[in-house]
């Protein structure tokens, strides 16, 4: 019989601009953020699914978190309504200008003082910045086994798990004793809706609210001053010239496709 | 329009949108066409609770009513109305149990009802007893502690799908209509079985099936109420679901003005949409307005029933007959703006259409609902 035993499962979740209503402004190569939608970064919404599953499974309990601005709550709210049970946001003017470092700082800060857990489930990046390096900082800051790009938990035990991790031509097998940190692909589930009770008690949660005080963060590796990434210059790449149609005769396009591919060295 | 639901409903509406959005709208051609029973759907719509928003909440439910029922209903029906039936469906071999069962059949049948684990079916038609329900045949004879049915119910929605059937039949033919009674037959009872699948002109991915009882002993225990109440179970019944039936309506009619107007948009004819044409706009405006009226008077129905009015035959009829028929009216009007488009079946209004037929046929034709209106005034107007 297998051993039934209680997880405490955490998902590290960003709120994001939906991403099918971005625009770049053209002259400060930024992102146009006004009257955009936030929504739950699509990626993180298989890691919400893969740890509601994993409770559903085995028992235990889902700790939402994130770090951001307080509408941040608002994702929190919604990761509350399909299926996880508690939900903490990490908000102070401190952290402003977070790197990917200081990022995984503040919340491994943040998981620690949510005490012991068995799992850390992250999406495998965000969908506005596209590091995916945030869920590989927490498990360095926190000093804990790391596996990326998991499409399956084969076995999961209080000790140890095994897992499948994507790799471009195929995937491998992973084994890492617990606790330890996955971040998941698409590949994993399917992310369920939401629930009438679900969202019923996403109304009435009450989350969480930590400052870097609460974290008991060190200052001086929060926010800009905790970032040692520079970012150079963000531009737009030129959108892509239109092909060339050939017309005419099939013998005659034929040659002169071959000489056309011929000259561009291929 | 705002009909000032609850915040609960709103979550509903919400939430039964986006079923029907990203779920329902990309395989309502699929069961349309293939006439299979949305089961990966129901799935979804069980673990989202839906099942459970018109049964109390010591059954498990989340507490509300046919208004509730109603906002689900329409919403599940602008993605495609058949889907829709196995949900509402439900709900009509539900309302018997909600209206007339007894506490112990309450508690054994509803939280898995309101859970999504098991669907429900009405029984009430025969072959020879559609709008005149007093011709039907299928007998219940007591014996010991059970009763002994047979008999076949014909065009049963959910058949053969669904776990609990509330099933109407005659204990004393010799009392006419007041012979009758209703039972709670569970699938799997021996004696029970089910006719093949009906094919369907619309409503596709809904099962419609005979169930045919053959010697089948139910326990007495299943009586709903006592007998001889069978007809008035079955008649108020449909009263509280034919706001459900006007739903349905209402949301297959918006779905189709939804596909109407964005489609004027786009087509060009004569080098401009053909929305700018004013033969389409006053089209449109008809559409819009018939929609509006219709879901006003489903609403004001819906809640009336909720509010435990005595009687609610007139208003629940007056919603199904104008719903109903503004569905037909918006479907056909869908197709014609959608010109030679709309009758390919790559499109999707003209299945809109057919879906919309059935609402002005089944829990009674828009003529015996005008029956019902007319008797109901008539009696209203002798009080006086």
């Amino acid at each position: 019989m297998r051993q039934k035993f209680i997880m405490n499962i955490i998902v590290c979740i960003k709120q994001v601009p939906n991403t099918t209503d971005v625009r770049i402004d053209p002259l400060t190569n930024t992102l146009i953020r006004e009257g955009v939608e936030s929504v739950i970064n699509p990626f993180d919404a298989y890691a919400i699914e893969e740890a509601v599953r994993l409770k559903e499974r085995l028992g235990g309990k889902v700790t939402a978190l994130t770090m951001g601005p307080p509408q941040a709550e608002n994702a929190l709210k919604e990761a509350i309504s399909l299926g996880c049970d508690e939900a903490v946001l990490v908000s102070d003017r401190k952290f402003a200008g977070s790197d990917t470092w200081a990022t995984s700082y503040t919340l491994s800060a943040a998981i620690k003082k949510l005490g012991a857990f068995d799992v850390i489930i992250c999406g495998k990046q965000a969908s506005d910045g596209d590091t995916a390096q945030v869920g590989p900082g927490i498990s360095a800051h926190l000093n804990i086994p790391q596996v990326t790009y998991v499409k399956k938990i084969e076995q999961i035990s209080a000790a140890s798990a095994k897992v499948e991790r994507m790799t471009e031509e195929g995937y491998d097998i992973v084994e890492t004793p617990l606790p330890c940190l996955f971040t998941v692909v698409k590949e994993i589930n399917t992310p369920r809706l939401p629930s009438m009770r679900g969202m019923m008690k996403a109304k009435s949660v009450k989350v969480t609210k930590w400052t870097a005080d609460d974290i008991e963060a060190d200052p001086r590796l929060l926010g800009l001053d905790g970032s040692p990434t520079r970012v150079v210059k963000i531009f737009t790449p030129a959108p892509r010239k239109g092909g060339e149609i050939l017309n005419g005769d099939t013998a005659d396009i034929a040659r002169e496709l071959a000489e056309l591919l011929k000259d561009a060295v291929i | 329009m705002d009909y000032f639901l609850t915040e609960q409903q709103c979550m509903m509406r919400e939430l039964a949108k986006k079923i029907a959005d990203e779920k329902i709208k990309p395989v309502a051609a699929h069961y349309d066409e293939t006439e299979e029973f949305a089961w990966p759907i129901m799935k979804i719509l069980a673990d989202s609770d839906l099942f459970g928003v018109y049964i109390p909440e010591q059954y498990g439910g989340l507490g509300g009513g046919i208004t509730d029922m109603c906002v689900v209903t329409e919403e599940l029906s602008r993605a495609c109305g058949g889907i829709a039936l196995g949900y509402a469906g439900t709900g009509l071999g539900t309302i018997p149990i909600l209206l007339y069962g007894s506490e112990e059949q309450k508690k054994k049948f509803l939280p898995d009802i309101a859970r999504g684990k098991r669907l429900a079916a009405f029984c009430l038609t025969e072959a020879e007893a559609g709008s005149d329900a007093g011709s039907m045949k299928t007998t219940a004879k007591k014996d010991g502690d059970h009763y002994i049915l047979n008999g076949t119910k014909q065009w049963i929605t959910n058949a053969g799908e669904a776990e609990v059937y509330t099933v109407i039949a005659i204990t004393d033919k010799a009392k006419g209509t007041r012979g009758a009674s209703a039972f709670i037959v569970e699938k799997g009872t021996k004696g029970m079985d089910f006719g093949k699948k009906e094919k369907k002109m619309g409503i596709r991915a809904s099962a419609t099936r005979e169930v045919i009882f053959t010697d089948c002993r139910v326990p007495a225990s299943n009586l709903i109420s006592k007998e001889g109440m069978g007809f008035i179970v079955a008649l108020k019944t449909l009263d509280n679901s034919r706001p459900g039936v006007a739903a349905q309506a209402v949301g297959i009619a918006q779905g189709a003005l939804d596909h109407a107007v964005e489609y004027s948009r786009t087509r060009v004819q004569f080098g401009q949409p053909i929305s700018g044409f004013q033969a389409i706009q006053h089209m449109l405006a008809d559409m819009g307005t018939q929609v509006e009226a219709a879901r006003a008077l489903v609403y004001a129905t819906a809640r009336l029933v909720d509010s435990g009015a005595k009687s609610v035959s007139k208003e629940s009829a007056m919603a199904k007959l104008f719903a109903s028929e503004t569905a037909m009216k918006v479907t056909t009007d869908a197709v014609q703006i959608f010109g030679g488009y709309g009758y390919m079946r790559d499109y999707p209004v003209e299945k809109l259409m057919r879906d919309a037929k059935i609402t002005q046929i089944y829990e009674g034709t828009s003529q015996v609902q005008r029956n019902v209106i007319a008797s109901n005034m008539i009696k209203e107007s002798l009080k006086k």
